[in-house]
């Protein structure tokens, strides 16, 4: 391993601009003459806007323009889509009504932009929003996902029961044979809770227009600029392709809350064309809350079929996901594709069959959030085979032994094939780290503290590297899921990488360079990562669902393998010699068996001179470029076990120790890897223990800001013992698995699981507040009085 | 922000002059009113600093009683010598305010004027029987919180100081509200001769003493004089963070907590 190459944890590079302040964030852009944007938002959840009267509005000072959604519509400014297309278990496709980009007709949530007021300053444009005078005919208002299918109030025309699709997915009836056979059956009512993705910069945009060229310019908090300029001009009639430009420079976390094309962006780019000058708008937190796609929010009935020994038979789910008002763009397959794919988990289950209906509620769009989909059905998996384990008294490890996938490729029976892994060995490994076999006396040396321990476990699965674009176009996928790369030799030898890739926290600049360092031994100083710009990167699909290190990186591979073999034909050239006898070590190529040798920067300098070599056969220059669409998916999987703590008086949890053992195939730079994975069971300790989202009745946000939305803080956490173990991935070249969302997903089944032990498995929803720890502390305590 | 004037006088007398006329607030540390200002749901013409006038600032132990200025921040509060060794249980308290942002600006003055039915000073100032020393008069704690948001203070008077009169035992038991970290419940404890106080923050909307428990504390000083008193649920808030049952619950839980810390 060279100092910079792949597997050195060597610090990122990114890092000294982001902490020292140097960072250029959408919101640092500032272009001459730009006006600013301030959005009036529909303070109720369901609500037909009869007019908008801009009068007065127009009147305070600095106010340069108003505009409805009725100057879209003029415009032909198309609503927002849905990108994912899934049909329902009848056949009929479902029902995905587009979302204007400024209300035109109905606000379906609180949030919900009707109008922007360009200004002079920012002041000047939110003191035109407050001065509009909206005139709304209030309508009830649906916020419970359990309730709007059968509920009078309709959101949408086209959708009936406020039902996007009732789909399924695996074999009903094997399922349910194996069900009859069953000696146990394990059932459980879970509830995924709804979550606020909470990057911790807002979402900006800044738009402008250039009258000379025709071409609008966007710079906007994106994790896939390419794909929002493809939105914003094949759907939403922005502006033709090739006269837009989309810039996402540095982005401050997305957590998949920034995959997604936004009103505000669009509207701040059509504005600036309307009135001639850049546009900029910047969400206050607040805003956030109410208009940033919110995650997960399921309600699910699982079931778990065993034998008498303890054998998985089957398993069955119904889940109700909320999608809010309206089909947000990958909003239909993150609750299907992304979900109901992985209930497999790690086990060997010869039957599943699930049920999903994915509804219409008076909230936010709900989309991707770290995980996507995984999370939920981790959950699901992971806290029925802990209590099927307690039901049959085996111990949870042994059970889940006794049930892993051992031999690989293992298809399962909801589509998807696993390639490699190794669960028994996270789990061991997990096991020893944490001295299992210890646990018994930690938890009575606990109850002499007067507190309650209790152990968890989660053996998670997820589908990463997102994915063979002919797959998931066959499941209704709008777009192919490859990634590209360029590589760009300078004539000195350093070199420019562009990728379709997009970095929002991951440390790409850092790995990236790190693989060039290690396939061209130069050092990663002499690299520079280029991304982000639909002008610079011809196009890319952007980063989610860890699949920048295993197909992002495979593109750059692939394009390195180019670069390697021109380089090896100019410098045959230079050492006079057979390319075939031409070898490429540490940096140098040289002639086998001889000492004759040359550098990468001089073979590069040749490329350009193009002296030595006849252009006839060889083109000058030293750039190549490669498109990689992924085999599979890869499968990141691993071991999580957390121990927990409760005070029985307060009902304060504390999660007191915790070891992750993950397999993400080879690892590019074990530091930046701890720490993704520190801050997907940050997030998932969050969803386990303190995050929801809450609405009340009539649609209102309770939680809209940090005094009641509960973000999960450094000292909720221990210091976590974070290790790995390795199987190769073999559908990519550098064996990567992706390991950006694995904490995420991993974390809320093992906390919930340490609950319900030391509570004596009492069933318990997320967040397990201190409220709902002590409610549950004190049924346990009624029933064992009885 | 809607736009405003800003003075930043040299005296209480100016400060008072200043904010006598029309719409102008006292800033303090503005880590209440400021926020409020931003999401613009409070617009004063003028804002009138205090942070220029010396006579608000500082800690001083005259005698048995101790004297803070209403301008001291959080941070001074929790890290000074004299408190730490004369009233531990005060500073702990202001240690435990918010987090150090909060702390380097908040100050004692604009958290009692302000009277927010979760805060912390409150129940110290109830718990040790302070005085309240303001341009125009001294009022006792126990008739200075007088509801949710409000106190005995009239438009425009000024508070200079606390006189905080040293208990012979003191602690502060705070149960955070997980998200906001202000006081789901706090209970100040106190015992100064015959005088015993307990004092409950964030459970109502204003805070509260319980006499139940002060006269069981005074037959023993001990926790287990208190396990079998309850407060009743039925005048305490119930929001998304806690129920009026689980509040009514942890006042037993946290008061027998900070009789214990004493
Ligand atoms: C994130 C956060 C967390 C917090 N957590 C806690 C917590 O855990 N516990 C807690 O107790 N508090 C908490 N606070 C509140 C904080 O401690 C401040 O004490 C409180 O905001 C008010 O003090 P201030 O000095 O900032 O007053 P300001 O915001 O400046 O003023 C508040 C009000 O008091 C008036 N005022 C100020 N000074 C005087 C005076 N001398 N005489 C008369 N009127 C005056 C002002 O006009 C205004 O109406 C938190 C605040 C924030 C922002």
């Amino acid at each position: 391993m060279s100092k910079t190459g792949i597997g050195a944890p060597v610090r990122r590079l990114e890092d000294h601009r982001f902490i020292t302040g140097a960072g250029n964030y959408t919101d640092d852009v500032n272009i001459a003459g730009q006006a600013y944007a301030a959005f009036a938002r529909s303070e109720h959840a369901h609500a037909s806007v009869r007019k908008v009267d801009a009068s007065k509005a127009m009147k305070v000072a600095g106010v340069v323009a108003v505009f409805t959604g009725a100057d879209l519509e003029k415009d032909a400014i198309g609503p927002l889509p849905a990108g994912w297309m899934i049909h329902s278990k009848d056949g009929s496709p479902m029902n995905a009504p587009g979302h204007p980009c400024l209300v035109q007709g109905k606000a379906r949530y609180v949030g919900d932009p009707i109008a922007v007021v360009i200004g002079e300053t920012q002041a000047a444009a939110r003191a035109g929003a407050e001065a509009l005078e909206i005139d709304y005919d209030v309508h009830e208002a649906v916020t419970d996902m359990m309730k709007t299918a059968s509920s009078p109030i309709q959101l949408h025309d086209g959708a009936p029961k406020n039902t996007c699709y009732e789909w399924e997915l695996g074999d009903k009836a094997a399922t349910a044979a194996a069900f009859k056979q069953a000696k146990h059956v394990t059932k459980l009512q879970i509830i995924n809770n709804r979550l606020v993705p909470n990057a911790m910069e807002p979402r900006s945009a800044v738009g402008d227009y250039d009258s000379g060229t025709g071409v609008s310019t966007v710079y906007t908090t994106s994790q896939n600029p390419h794909v929002a300029r493809l939105v914003m001009s094949a759907f939403l009639n922005v502006a033709p392709e090739h006269k837009l430009r989309v810039i996402a420079p540095d982005v401050g976390g997305g957590f998949g809350s920034k995959i997604y094309v936004y009103p505000e962006e669009v509207v701040c780019t059509w504005a600036a064309k309307k009135v001639g000058r850049a546009v900029k708008w910047t969400a206050e937190r607040t805003e956030s809350f109410i208009t940033d796609a919110h995650g997960r929010d399921h309600v699910t009935t699982a079931e778990l079929a065993t034998d008498e020994r303890g054998k998985i038979l089957a398993l069955r789910v119904h889940t109700t996901a909320n999608l809010g008002a309206y089909p947000s763009l990958f909003a239909t397959c993150v609750p299907t594709y992304l979900y109901a794919t992985l209930l497999s988990g790690q086990y060997d289950i010869p039957a599943i069959y699930a049920e999903v209906d994915a509804v219409y509620t008076n909230t936010v769009p709900v989309d991707a959030y770290r995980g996507a989909g995984r999370p939920e059905a981790t959950f699901v998996v992971e806290r029925l085979v802990e209590v099927c384990a307690r039901e049959l008294g085996i111990d949870p490890a042994t059970f889940r032994k006794r049930n892993f996938v051992k031999k690989f490729p293992h298809q399962t029976p909801v589509i998807m094939m696993y390639d490699a892994g190794d669960y028994a060995a996270s789990l061991n490994k997990a096991c020893d780290i944490i001295d299992y076999k210890g646990f018994g006396k930690r938890k009575r040396e606990a109850a002499r503290r007067g507190k309650l321990r209790g152990i968890g476990f989660s053996t998670y699965i997820e589908a990463c590297g997102i994915a063979p674009s002919a797959a998931v176009g066959s499941l209704g996928a709008g777009v192919g899921l490859w990634e590209s790369a360029e590589v760009r030799v300078n004539p000195t030898g350093n070199v420019e990488i562009l990728t379709g890739s997009h970095s929002h926290g991951q440390g790409h600049e850092t790995t990236f360079a790190q693989l060039v360092s290690e396939r061209l031994g130069i050092g990663i100083d002499q690299v520079s990562i280029v991304h982000g710009d639909t002008d610079k990167v011809q196009f890319g699909m952007g980063t989610y669902g860890s699949r920048s290190g295993a197909v992002g990186m495979t593109a750059i591979s692939k394009a390195l393998d180019k670069v390697e073999a021109k380089a090896k034909k100019i410098a045959s050239h230079l050492l006079e010699a057979a390319e075939a006898d031409i070898e490429f070590k540490d940096g140098a190529f040289s002639v086998s068996g001889t000492d004759k040798k040359v550098t990468f920067p001089e073979v590069a300098l040749n490329a350009y001179v193009a002296h030595k070599f006849p252009s006839s056969e060889i083109e000058p220059g030293l750039k190549e470029g490669a498109f990689h669409d992924p085999a599979n998916f890869t499968f990141p999987a691993g071991c999580h076990i957390c121990e927990i703590e409760i005070d029985p008086e307060t009902g304060v949890s504390e999660v007191v120790n915790w070891v992750a053992v993950d397999d993400f195939g080879i690892v590019i730079n074990p530091m930046i890897v701890e720490g993704q994975v520190h801050g997907g069971i940050a997030q998932g300790v969050g969803q386990a223990l303190l995050e929801r989202a809450v609405y009340d009745d009539s649609g209102q946000l309770v939680t809209a800001s940090y005094m009641d939305y509960c973000m999960p803080r450094a000292d909720n956490l221990p210091s976590f013992k974070v290790d790995t173990t390795v199987t190769p991935c073999p559908s990519n070249p550098l064996g990567i698995k992706g390991c950006g969302e694995a904490g995420a997903i991993a974390a809320p089944p093992a906390v919930i699981n340490a609950i319900t032990d030391a509570l004596g498995h009492e069933n318990i929803s997320m967040p397990a507040t201190p409220q709902a720890v002590w409610q549950a502390v004190r049924k346990g305590m009624a029933k064992a009085a009885e | 922000m809607y736009e405003f004037a800003y003075h930043r006088p040299n005296s209480v007398r100016k400060a008072a002059s200043l904010t006598a006329s029309g719409e102008a607030k006292l800033l303090a540390g503005g880590q209440t009113l400021l926020p409020t200002m931003k999401q613009r749901l409070a617009a004063p013409d003028a804002l009138v600093d205090l942070a220029g006038i010396e006579v608000l600032q500082g800690i001083e132990l005259k005698g048995r009683t101790l004297h803070i200025g209403a301008m001291t921040r959080h941070a001074d509060v929790a890290s000074n010598a004299t408190v730490r060794e004369a009233l531990p249980a005060l500073a702990s308290l202001a240690g435990g305010i918010g987090d150090p942002h909060v702390r380097a600006m908040g100050t004692l003055g604009g958290s009692i004027a302000n009277n927010d039915p979760a805060a912390d000073y409150p129940a110290a100032c109830l718990g040790l029987g302070a005085t309240i020393v303001t341009n125009k008069r001294r009022i006792a704690a126990d008739d200075f919180f007088t509801g949710m948001f409000e106190t005995a203070l009239e438009d425009g008077e000024i508070i200079t100081k606390v006189l905080f009169p040293l208990p012979r035992r003191a602690a502060y038991a705070k149960f955070d509200n997980p998200a906001s970290r202000y006081a789901l419940v706090g209970v100040f404890v106190s015992k100064r001769g015959r005088d015993i106080r307990v004092a409950v923050t964030g459970a109502g909307p204003c805070v509260f003493r319980v006499p139940a428990m002060e006269e069981a504390l005074g037959r023993r000083f001990s926790p287990k004089s208190l396990e079998d008193i309850s407060v009743d649920a039925g005048d305490l808030n119930s929001d998304i963070h806690a129920s009026a049952e689980y509040r009514a619950h942890l006042v037993g839980v946290m008061a027998r907590r900070a009789v214990l810390a004493t």
